[in-house]
């Protein structure tokens, strides 16, 4: 016998670890990404593909050469980063678009706070942002009206034609858009591209992930079979969004869109679902975590009603994102108080 | 154009007379009478804020020696050069302390100790040392973690990774004490630095019986009280199976170190021994001679 | 189905060892009875060097209040008391008896017949556990007879029994409820006397289906006021303070007694000592332990004698299994890992348990990611991630304000932790250092 291993208890380890459970994240965003290739073909495929592979390298070339430390790519957090940060991208992105967003999610958002689990915000959507405000044509236009130049394989895309209604634009940025020229939601609404059907099954505007609500749903489901997230986040965020376009919808059906539009359209169920639960970045206390999805939900509909822009996901969780700190203060629910001293 | 900039210049310079005034008002408001000689005496100190006087840090020795003498604090860091500086400066007089260094008192480097265990919690000594003896046979030595070199801010005790035990540098060592307290094996102590750094000590903690303790460890001290019998000072004591030798009785004529049949006791900076008399054993002269040379490298 | 609230994790069943019927363990040549046996002051011992012992006589006395007397598991002659290193490897004060045949106290009633009537009164009911040296067998060994008489200020209401065994592996308790249920629950009638209650409970886990039919049958013969609760599976359900919470709804205050919420706990193992001690005057000296692992050559329930060496057991089942690189002393949660197989068996001494180099070497800590999944399984609603950073940097005041002391060392947080922290080893440290300050410090 050879000899003996002794350690404080506990003697065993559940079968969990950070490399399954990006593993497990990286399962769930499968149909979406699936759905996005049926879809746009070979071009959401160098969409995922270029960005994957930028993030991975990023990441593995900062630990290489500036961390100088042991390479942190095996666990695969820099591929979750790079499938999140190619689902809210625009199919119609070219390859050194995609590579700055890498460059700006890994290597500013995450490596410079000292790698996973250091970051305050979420790194794609960091980079998401940066683009936005940085290449605001680009980033706001649709698959069909991709430039003929920017892609390492595969062709520009083709302009579908049935689809030249909405010309490409996001429902909600179209929406705001004819809104803003002094049209009428009801009238609006007769568009077929913005039947509830077409928003949950396959809706062709906007980034890459916002294609199908059905298919970011599977995947929300998946994590919560897999005990990866807890629905604290997710549905205090939706619920929040549901309630308050409600309200508003209830005052003025012709000026605010309707809840269910509100659910469906953009981003915000990829937001939820896979954004905003971001461990690193997400409180730790159940209390914080609903806290910090009201908070999302509510700053989500301010932007998209009365903000500049069509769509405030991401802004809305990356300004929650920095209450983390103080969210985290909350304390969890203690067993039992103090005795009382007689 | 002119007037612009006029303005900008008087808005500016009237801006920065209220503000002076403000912070003038609030300054002497919250002003905080204290002895200026306070200052003075920080100013002396190493300021390394190590605690090693036992109290919360350079300042606080200094109000306390302003306060109440220093007749009960010292500091083991600046040494009698800065206590002097400090008395002179309080006018006070001051005893010279013989300046100290911190022992680790465990030999059983690997090879001589060997693991019986393999540990694989977290790596600190305080958590091996709660939960039991230690992964070798001996439950008194060293357990090689670096608990002490965590606390040392001097730089001063490293755990060497080929004995697997700690080493002082005593050029760095101010004799703060740190170590000391956080050692859970309590193996290291404070010892005078004596004479040209000439030291003379029992490099074991081991309480076993000799059989026992030999049995872990081939440099344990299995206190057989040999070296007792050899000091001419009685400056050794063997108790609870372990010797110790005092360091004020100490002569250092180094009988004891021959003596020792397993090499317990080390020598430090002692110059080479004179030719070998007849009498002396043969067979230790050369562990010994080793040891000075491995302890000076 | 009832459970305790907050937290709690789900590790693999592995009962493998649940069919062993309970056998008698030979006894071994020479004993090493420890003076250490329970939690607090080590006994004192009152025989000397050259004595003889029956099975069953007194080798040493209490030695304080938070004490218990020993006994002597053999009939022999006493041939040392020296120290002897435990299986941690740290020396404890130890009686060595010589075995001479298997000689037993006359005032032990060795018969197996059930004795039903409860004789003696309140009183002497907890004199008589005193006296017998019953100690808590769920894991702490602390002293029952203590347990039994609550401070004038508290109102006990009622009895649990833990039945819970939600450690991993541990059959020991089960076996008990099988095989001797009727006495466990004459024990459950004893300790209602000795409290001066009319409820007890029995938690028993979901997952030992037959121990709740078999205990709910015997119950329901022969006594009305004991109650079987089913309880859902989930660890640390047999911690005292879960299983308070999952039975009768109250929480333990933070540093108050389990009896401020008027219950009771005692382990089922307890129960059948304290039928032992009161119904047939016999001491404990003889516990039920479990030999299992995934790699063990055999997988057995004992009654063994205290005092038996590790070693003895270990030899009798086979030997020591090649591919074992960890032995516990206890369930792969709590227990205690072994590094001197030659150390003797303890009064709450319940398992021998060989795990293999892949179930329990550790992995490489890597960066906590915030998962919250430590706070989420944390039954006493800690932080651990929180504590094991503050912990790091020695944050005494911090740690306190985070409420480190009422951690139970479950362990469910390093369990559960998938960046493979050792928040535990941490937090206990930190724990240990904050009681200290918070003992030092003048009451108010």
């Amino acid at each position: 016998m050879s000899q003996l291993i002794v350690s404080p208890s506990p003697h065993v380890h559940s079968k969990e670890n950070t490399t399954r459970l990006m593993r497990d994240v990286i399962i769930a965003l499968i149909p979406a990404v699936l759905v996005s290739i049926y879809f746009f073909g070979l071009n959401a495929l160098h969409l995922v593909a270029v960005s994957v592979i930028a993030c991975v390298a990023v990441e593995y070339l900062i630990q290489k050469f500036l961390l100088k430390g042991k390479s942190t790519i095996g666990d695969l957090s820099a591929i979750v980063t790079g499938v999140l940060l190619a689902l809210n991208l625009p199919v119609s992105s070219p390859w050194w678009l995609i590579l700055i967003g890498a460059v700006v999610a890994i290597g500013i958002a995450k490596m410079t706070f000292g790698g996973l689990g250091q970051n305050f915000f979420n790194p794609a959507l960091v980079a998401r942002v940066v683009l936005l405000v940085s290449f605001p044509v680009l980033m706001t236009s649709s698959a069909f009206q991709a430039p003929e130049s920017g892609y390492l394989f595969g062709n520009a895309p083709e302009v579908i034609s049935s689809l030249d209604a909405t010309s490409g634009a996001t429902p909600l940025a179209f929406v705001k858009e004819q809104l803003a020229k002094g049209e009428t939601l009801s009238s609006l609404m007769q568009n077929p591209n913005l039947s509830y059907g077409q928003l949950l099954f396959a809706r062709l505007g906007g980034s890459a992930g916002e294609v199908s609500a059905i298919a970011l749903i599977l995947g929300f489901i998946y994590l919560l079979i897999r005990r990866v997230i807890k629905p604290h986040i997710s549905l205090s965020i939706l619920i929040t969004v549901a309630l308050f376009t409600g309200i508003l919808w209830g005052i003025n059906p012709e000026k605010y869109t309707d809840p269910l539009f509100n659910l469906l359209g953009g981003g915000l169920l990829l937001g939820a679902f896979f954004m905003a639960t971001d461990y690193v970045t997400s409180p730790m206390t159940t209390k914080g975590q609903i806290i910090f999805g009201v908070g999302i939900g509510v700053i989500t509909v301010v932007i998209r009603y009365f903000g500049a822009y069509p769509e405030g996901v991401s802004f809305a969780i990356l300004i929650m994102n920095a209450t983390v700190p103080l969210l985290n203060k909350l304390k969890p629910n203690r067993f039992a108080k103090e005795a009382q001293k007689a | 154009m002119s007037n612009i900039i006029i303005f900008t210049i008087a808005t500016l310079a009237i801006l920065g007379l209220l503000l002076a005034i403000v912070l003038y008002i609030i300054a002497q408001k919250f002003k905080v009478e204290e002895d200026p000689r306070i200052d003075e005496v920080e100013a002396i100190m190493p300021g390394a804020n190590c605690g090693g006087c036992g109290l919360a840090g350079c300042r606080a020795f200094a109000e306390c020696a302003v306060k109440e003498g220093l007749s009960s604090i010292y500091c083991p860091v600046g040494g009698n050069d800065t206590m002097q500086k400090v008395a002179q400066t309080l006018g006070l007089t001051v005893e010279q302390k013989a300046p100290q260094v911190a022992v680790v008192r465990c030999s059983g480097t690997c090879d001589k100790r060997k693991k019986t265990s393999v540990y694989d919690g977290l790596a600190t000594c305080s958590t091996i040392a709660s939960l039991y003896g230690g992964d070798t046979d001996c439950s008194f030595g060293c357990l090689g973690r670096g608990d002490c070199e965590a606390v040392c801010q001097f730089d001063a005790i490293k755990v060497n990774p080929q004995t697997g035990i700690a080493e002082v540098d005593e050029e760095k060592c101010t004799a703060c004490g740190a170590c000391v307290k956080a050692c859970p094996k309590l193996i290291i102590e404070l010892r005078n630095k004596g004479p040209k750094g000439r030291r003379v000590y029992v490099a074991c903690s081991n309480k076993d019986k000799g059989a026992v303790a030999r049995k872990a460890c081939l440099a344990a001290c299995i206190g057989c009280s040999k070296c007792a019998k050899e000091c001419a000072f009685e400056a050794i004591t063997a108790e609870n199976n372990l010797a110790y030798i005092d360091f004020n009785k100490c002569k250092m004529c180094r009988k004891c170190v021959i003596a020792c049949p397993t090499g317990a006791i080390h020598e430090t900076n002692m110059p080479p021994r004179p030719a070998p008399k007849p009498a002396a054993q043969p067979v230790a002269k050369p562990v010994a001679e080793e040891k000075v040379n491995m302890l000076n490298n | 189905m009832r459970t305790f609230k907050l937290g709690g994790v789900h590790p693999a069943d592995k009962k493998i060892s649940k069919d062993a019927k309970i056998e008698k363990l030979p006894i071994p040549e020479v004993v090493y009875i420890s003076m250490g046996q329970h939690l607090g002051a080590p006994a004192e011992p009152c025989v000397a060097v050259g004595d003889k012992v029956k099975v069953g006589t007194l080798i040493a006395n209490a030695a304080g209040f938070v004490s218990a007397p020993v006994h002597s598991s053999v009939s022999g002659t006493v041939k040392q008391i020296t120290a002897i290193k435990d299986l941690a490897g740290k020396p404890s004060k130890t009686v060595v008896i010589e075995v001479e045949g298997d000689e037993w106290e006359e005032s032990i009633d060795r018969s197996s017949d059930i004795v039903r009537e409860i004789k003696l009164g309140q009183k002497e009911i907890v004199e008589r556990i005193k006296c017998c040296g019953v100690v808590g067998l769920g894991g702490a060994t602390f002293p029952t007879n203590i347990k039994l008489s609550p401070p004038p200020t508290a109102k006990p209401t009622c009895v649990i029994i833990n039945g819970a065994e939600c450690e991993p592996y541990l059959t020991s308790d089960y076996r008990v409820m099988m095989e001797y249920g009727e006495q466990v629950l004459i024990g459950g009638e004893i300790l209602m006397k000795a409290l001066g209650v009319d409820k007890c409970y029995v938690g028993i886990e979901e997952n030992k289906p037959e121990a709740i039919s078999h205990l709910k049958e015997l119950a329901s013969k022969n006594h009305p006021r004991i109650e079987i609760v089913k309880l859902k599976k989930k660890y640390p359900q047999g911690g005292e303070k879960q299983l308070i919470d999952a039975v009768i709804k109250k929480r333990v205050p933070s540093g108050g007694l389990p009896v401020d919420t008027g219950a009771v706990v005692q382990n089922v193992g307890t129960a059948f000592a304290v039928y032992e001690a009161v119904q047939k005057n016999k001491p404990l000296f003889e516990g039920v332990l479990t030999v299992t692992g995934d790699c063990s050559n055999a997988q057995r329930n004992f009654f063994h004698r205290v005092g038996t060496p590790l070693s003895f057991i270990a030899k009798y089942c086979g030997g020591i299994p090649a591919e074992a690189a960890k032995i516990v002393s206890g369930g792969p949660m709590m227990g205690k890992a072994v590094v001197n197989m030659e150390a003797p068996t303890l009064k709450g001494s319940s398992s021998i348990l060989y795990l293999t180099k892949k179930q329990t070497l550790r992995h490489q800590e890597s960066n906590c990611i915030r998962c919250s999944k430590c706070v989420s399984a944390c039954p006493m609603g800690l932080e651990p991630y929180l504590l094991n950073k503050l912990g790091r940097v020695g944050m005494m005041d911090e740690l306190e304000a985070h409420y480190v002391y009422d951690c139970i060392e479950c362990g469910c947080c390093q369990f559960t932790c998938p960046a493979y922290i050792p928040l535990l080893d941490t937090i206990r440290q930190s724990k240990a250092a904050v009681m200290k300050i918070m003992r030092a410090r003048p009451k108010k």
